[in-house]
């Protein structure tokens, strides 16, 4: 595997996120009956950052996360291990919920989470939002809010944390 | 992991691994639709060739809250009445596409002879005095919630009550309590307890009064007066009296004590007061996680394959 590339670094992640709950508050005309859910593990922390981001706005939203492991279409097929617990403490019955994750790539998670979110109750709309979007989807699913576009071939791997976005090609 | 038989089997990491599991089955348990598509396409067959309710109802929903199939066997109405033979029986079942069998078994071993005769995932519910593993994941499930120990029980004192001699239960445990660190005592009359004692991570004591005010899980065994074909106890009031959970005895643990028990109860025997009047009573939190961790057994063996694993 080659040295890994920092597409976006810290900074830039911040300006991003900000950005991102920016769109989110305009596109809902507020936040009134707007929930953040991020997608376990990844997605988690920029949920909790988008909500954090938001609150700076001046609007307060609540924020959950989903494990869809068990919802995943290729359990079966490779290992899937369940790391983490579920947490949505509000009703999502009537809410619009906008799914985090970090990176969005074939969709299959998008996919899982919304059998996973449903669920739970029937949302009145169901918004993503990544931080990249790497493209190579297997599925019809696209981003509302996207911190920035990348494109990658498939046998790159992309890292997006607080502390950047970084791609390194090679064998995975 | 392929089967689920015995904790000793299994190893420390699957047995952390599954109560993780077990964690997160708990959440899908508490929602307010609690199925998730995860097993859809597995059929999993309970084949008990013992008495049982709850474990073999826990089974059936586990693998109904996966949305596996399920199948149930029961030895009363079967053609091993016509003298078919266990063997035939199993392959004869297998034949019709069974993914797990969940078996219970009055012989020690069965459910590794049973995985010879076929390519199913064998989840041991029971076999003989030997072992209940499900039993003691449960056990240790209810333990790592009730004092929010997911790191391990590594100073917890569990005392264990009664009738270890014939108590696959108590084998189990042992393993299980041991494997995460918990100090365990054996409390009983020298004729329950089995051989051997001084080879197990245990220690061993006739005088309960002795240690219950120090122990931070009673935990309390059924007699099993089916199994015993002599006469090792003198009267069972005189066992309520020495090893029984006393209406006396109950202000004497801690406040903090956890008091458990198997099931099925023998009330006025080993437990002579309600449970629902021991302020540590964890008896209906164990049966309640018994489906999680069985979730959490039959997702581990039914779950996963060959591919690598996903990375987004």
């Amino acid at each position: 595997m080659s040295h890994p590339k920092q597409v976006l670094g810290p900074d830039d992640v911040r300006r991003a996120v900000t950005r991102m709950a920016h769109e989110i508050i305009e596109r809902n005309q507020g936040s009134v009956g707007v929930a953040l859910i991020g997608l376990q593990r990844g997605g988690v922390w920029l949920a909790d950052a988008l909500g954090e981001a938001i609150d700076r706005i001046g609007h307060t939203v609540p924020v959950g996360s989903v494990d869809c492991s068990l919802y995943r279409d290729d359990i079966g097929l490779r290992p899937v291990s369940p790391g983490s617990v579920s947490d949505i403490s509000f009703d999502v019955d009537g809410a619009t919920i906008v799914l985090v994750d970090d990176v969005l790539y074939t969709g299959r998670t998008v996919k899982a989470a919304l059998d996973a979110v449903t669920d739970y109750g029937r949302p009145t709309a169901v918004q993503l939002a990544v931080l990249v979007d790497r493209g190579h989807r297997e599925l019809p699913i696209r981003p509302d809010f996207v911190g920035k576009n990348l494109p990658t071939s498939s046998d790159e791997q992309v890292v997006a944390t607080a502390d950047g976005v970084t791609i390194s090609s090679g064998e995975r | 992991m392929k089967h689920f038989r015995s904790i000793a089997e299994a190893g420390p990491d699957a047995v952390r691994r599954l109560l993780d599991l077990a964690d997160h089955m708990a959440e899908v348990n508490r929602r307010p639709n609690p199925k998730v598509p995860a097993l859809r396409g597995k059929t999993v067959c309970n084949v008990f060739f013992e008495d049982s309710t709850r474990t073999r109802l826990s089974f059936e929903t586990a693998a109904k809250r996966l949305s596996a199939d399920t199948m149930n066997f029961s030895v009363s109405s079967s053609s091993l009445n016509k003298g078919e033979s266990l063997r035939d029986t199993i392959e004869t079942i297998a034949a019709m596409g069974v993914d797990a069998f969940v078996i219970r078994h009055r012989s020690t071993g069965t459910p590794w002879q049973i995985a010879q005769w076929t390519n199913a995932s064998i989840v041991n519910a029971g076999d003989g005095w030997h072992a209940h593993p499900t039993q003691a994941l449960l056990d240790c499930a209810t333990i790592r919630t009730a004092f929010g120990r997911s790191d391990g029980f590594d100073g917890l004192r569990v005392a264990i009550v009664g009738d270890v001699k014939h108590s696959r239960v108590a084998r189990s445990d042992i393993e299980a309590f041991s494997m995460l660190g918990a100090d365990v005592t054996l409390v009983a009359p020298k004729t329950l307890l089995p051989p051997f004692t001084d080879r197990m991570p245990v220690a061993v004591t006739t005088d309960l009064d002795a240690v219950l005010s120090e122990v931070d899980v009673l935990y309390l065994l059924r007699m099993q007066t089916e199994r015993m074909t002599e006469a090792l106890v003198p009267d069972l009031r005189e066992y309520t009296a020495r090893f029984g959970l006393t209406p006396a005895r109950v202000p004497r643990l801690a406040d903090h004590a956890l008091v458990m028990h198997p099931g099925p109860m023998n009330r006025g025997v080993e437990i002579a007061v309600d449970p629902a009047e021991i302020p540590g009573s964890v008896i209906t939190q164990q049966v309640t996680n018994g489906i999680a961790v069985r979730m959490a057994v039959l997702f581990d063996l039914l779950g996963s394959g060959s591919l690598p694993e996903a990375t987004s």
